[in-house]
């Protein structure tokens, strides 16, 4: 089967093409990349065409940090939610978190999502293995037999390691599997009943805090611990800008650390908690402007590696709720695109940039042979218009959740058509 | 005149107007609890919920009484018999209690932004009773009440509060309500007990009860939750007493006719020493009193129009 997507501007950081080129694909791979009508007819002649005039066409996105609920909270998402709304963002592939329930710390729960993301069929997923059995902090899961049944790192994400001594031998008994460790930066004894980043509001709102420092002295430890053991460390969601300047310091000494930030980190503060609205919960917390200014310089010089959405559905019971009581999270895959692409308007980074942060890079880290238009590699492929003006509805989302703050907003970007080997996963029925 | 707002879930959302009209309809009830029978007709007919996830005596008592002297039916649900027990979501449990058409609810609730996410989910009015750390209005105003009644004018006058800033709703609900009444504020207490976002809501922040004591016309002291000892905010209620518990000998700078009031309930000789509790400057049964007549404003402009006269 061939697919002719023509006329569209290619963004493929991976092979440092931008311009106007048309794509064939044929049998679920890249079979050409050339300039714009030089594909010969010969070759496209049964060829299903995609129009991409005045669009992006770019390599699928990856996002490296979902929770897709599955096993155990199918009421929140599933694999099979979960993946459309990553196709309806335009991902084609997402790697999944482990706090499941049961929590995936061994190959049962790992081929269980496997088998489930292959019935499903829609796009790529990758399973995070836990770093601790049952995310309890107390022994090592076995990294290795993770990793020999399809896991490409390990993370007790939602919850830190607080153990320095049990983090320190994580990262060095990784280094054997050479993935990375994926760490959730918070010292819980700073943010113990805490629900919103400790600041004016959460003091006029009589709301726990959670500080800043919490982030930044886990962020530090783990640094430390880094340059002893050597091995792997990602930082996840980065939300504090004292954060973003320790991994700053440690990537000039070399020290092989890598991190990631949400978008909703770099577009909302702890104002958005006002009237206590737990769409607006989320660890790490909304920060302050502040660290949104610092989060922005960390992207613009490259500290910050990688965007992913945390993408973390959770039902009305757990949301409709005291703010005490409610969830943190916030479905992310859905919004990522035009929020990631106001850091563009704001001239912060260019278009082909923001792509490498939402594809290149992120596969990059975790060892992916995707996030490329190369000839010959997967034809994971998404097709956007950066122009496109649309009012975010939650309703709307693919997710099997609605939580989202950002109801509402006026943004542009809007995702056409999202390819996964070359099968349509997604299109807009408005394209 | 009606209020500007149709619930009272905090002081923040009441203008000078609204404070003035309810201290004023407040002073005019206050007369009604001194008559032989306390009663009168103006809320005959009229069901008030007082629904309480959080122990409380005083409180409670005191919207119930007030509700009963304006001749409402008050119905009183707490958290340990109510459904929430069973597992019944919080909107759940006001949905079914606003389908028996109560006209106000009043609740008090130990999560910040409890009423306030009510109020999206009822028509009635309701009353914050007390929310975590949030508001506690009702006390706010009955706090102004009762130093407006010794002091006859509001504006200008400086208050020190004493004790817990961080996890007090009567502090911050009485910081915002004297703000707004053109009073100046100074918080007073330990620093983990103070966080430093405080200076930013436009009060004084003082580590020294001596001196901060000096110039005020007001110190409003607040308990001391012993649970506090044990979460490491204090070294020990000795060495808190030590340092800020009023007695006279702390009261030695203060004027003369310096008024001292308490939420109660108290842990006498822990915030304030019994001499002083029980000196004639001290208006803590004043509050009592005064509580009930603002409730019983708040009953009757929250149900507005439809009211007869107070009398």
């Amino acid at each position: 089967m061939l697919t002719l997507i023509k006329g569209g501007r290619v963004i493929d950081p991976a092979n440092q093409v931008d311009g106007s080129f048309d794509i064939l694909i044929s049998d679920g791979k890249i079979e050409a990349v050339a300039p714009h009508g030089k594909i010969s007819g010969s070759k496209t002649k049964d060829a299903q065409v995609i129009d991409a005039k005045g669009c992006v066409v770019a390599p699928g996105f990856c996002d490296m940090h979902v929770h897709f609920r599955e096993p155990g909270h199918e009421y929140k998402e599933t694999i099979e939610t979960g993946s459309a709304s990553a196709a309806a963002g335009g991902f084609s592939s997402v790697a999944v978190m482990p706090n499941t329930s049961p929590v995936n710390d061994n190959r049962s729960v790992t081929e269980l999502i496997l088998s489930q993301a292959k019935k499903t069929g829609l796009v790529n997923i990758y399973p995070i293995g836990a770093i601790t059995k049952g995310l309890k902090g107390e022994t090592l899961s076995d990294m290795g037999e993770l990793k020999e049944s399809g896991c490409i790192g390990y993370s007790d994400d939602g919850k830190p390691v607080m153990d320095s001594e049990l983090m320190r031998r994580a990262l060095e008994y990784s280094r054997m599997f050479d993935l990375p460790c994926i760490q959730h930066s918070e010292i819980l004894d700073l943010t113990r009943g805490g629900c919103m980043n400790e600041g004016i509001v959460s003091t006029e709102l009589g709301l726990k805090g959670m500080p800043v420092e919490a982030e930044d002295i886990m962020v530090f430890r783990d640094i430390s611990l880094l340059r002893k053991t050597g091995g792997r460390l990602h930082v996840a969601h980065i939300s504090s800008g004292g954060a973003v300047d320790l991994v700053r310091q440690a990537k000039a000494k070399g020290l092989p650390v890598t991190c990631e930030v949400a978008p909703h980190h770099f577009t909302l503060t702890e104002e958005a908690c006002r009237n206590y609205d737990t769409n607006a919960k989320m660890s790490p917390p909304l920060r302050t402007d502040e660290d949104i200014d610092l989060i922005k310089e960390g992207i613009r010089d490259g500290t910050i590696d990688i965007i992913a959405t945390d993408h973390a559905p959770h039902d009305l019971a757990d949301k409709q709720v005291e703010f005490d009581n409610a969830c943190f999270g916030i479905v992310g895959l859905e919004t990522a695109l035009p929020l990631t692409l106001k850091l563009v308007d704001e001239k912060i980074i260019t278009l082909q940039k923001a792509v490498d942060l939402l594809t290149h890079q992120p596969c990059r880290i975790f060892n992916l042979d995707k996030g490329t238009l190369g000839v010959g590699k997967d034809a994971d492929v998404v097709i956007f218009n950066p122009d496109t003006k649309f009012t975010i509805d939650p309703e709307k989302f693919k997710s099997r959740s609605k939580n989202s703050p950002y109801k509402g907003w006026q943004v542009r970007g809007k995702v056409l058509h999202t390819l996964v080997a070359g099968k349509s996963v997604y299109s807009d029925h408005n394209a | 005149m009606l209020l500007s707002t149709k619930n009272i879930l905090g002081t923040k959302e009441l203008t000078k107007q609204d404070i003035q009209q309810i201290l004023d309809t407040a002073d005019s009830f206050k007369e009604i609890s001194t008559r032989a029978i306390k009663k009168v007709p103006t809320l005959r007919g009229k069901t008030i919920i007082n629904l309480f996830f959080e122990p409380s005596t005083r409180t409670r008592t005191s919207f119930e009484i007030a509700g009963k002297r304006l001749s409402a039916d008050v119905i009183n649900i707490s958290g340990s018999t109510s459904s929430t027990v069973k597992g019944e979501n919080l909107i759940d449990t006001a949905r079914n209690l606003e389908a028996m058409n109560p006209d106000i609810l009043v609740v008090r609730h130990q999560c910040s932004g409890a009423p306030a996410l009510l109020s999206q989910f009822v028509d009635c009015p309701i009353i914050n009773g007390g929310d975590g750390s949030h508001e506690h209005p009702s006390q706010a105003l009955l706090d102004l009440l009762t130093i407006r009644s010794q002091k006859g004018d509001l504006e200008g006058l400086k208050v020190a509060i004493v004790g817990d800033i961080s996890h007090s709703r009567v502090a911050r609900s009485n910081i915002k309500a004297m703000q707004t009444m053109g009073m100046k504020v100074c918080v007073v207490g330990p620093p983990p007990l103070i966080p430093p976002e405080f200076e930013s809501l436009g009060v004084e922040v003082s580590h020294n009860l001596r001196e901060a004591v000096k110039d005020v016309d007001v110190v409003m002291v607040l308990r001391i939750q012993l649970e506090r000892q044990n979460q490491g905010l204090l070294s020990s209620l000795r060495e808190y007493s030590n340092y800020f518990c009023l007695t006279s000998e702390s009261l030695a700078k203060a004027r003369d006719d310096v008024l001292i009031i308490h939420p109660g309930p108290v842990n006498r000789g822990v915030e304030i020493a019994l001499d002083v509790m029980e000196s004639p400057r001290s208006l803590i049964l004043n509050q009592v009193t005064s509580g009930v007549a603002i409730r019983m404003a708040l009953f009757y402009l929250l149900l507005g129009e439809n009211n007869a006269n107070p009398n």
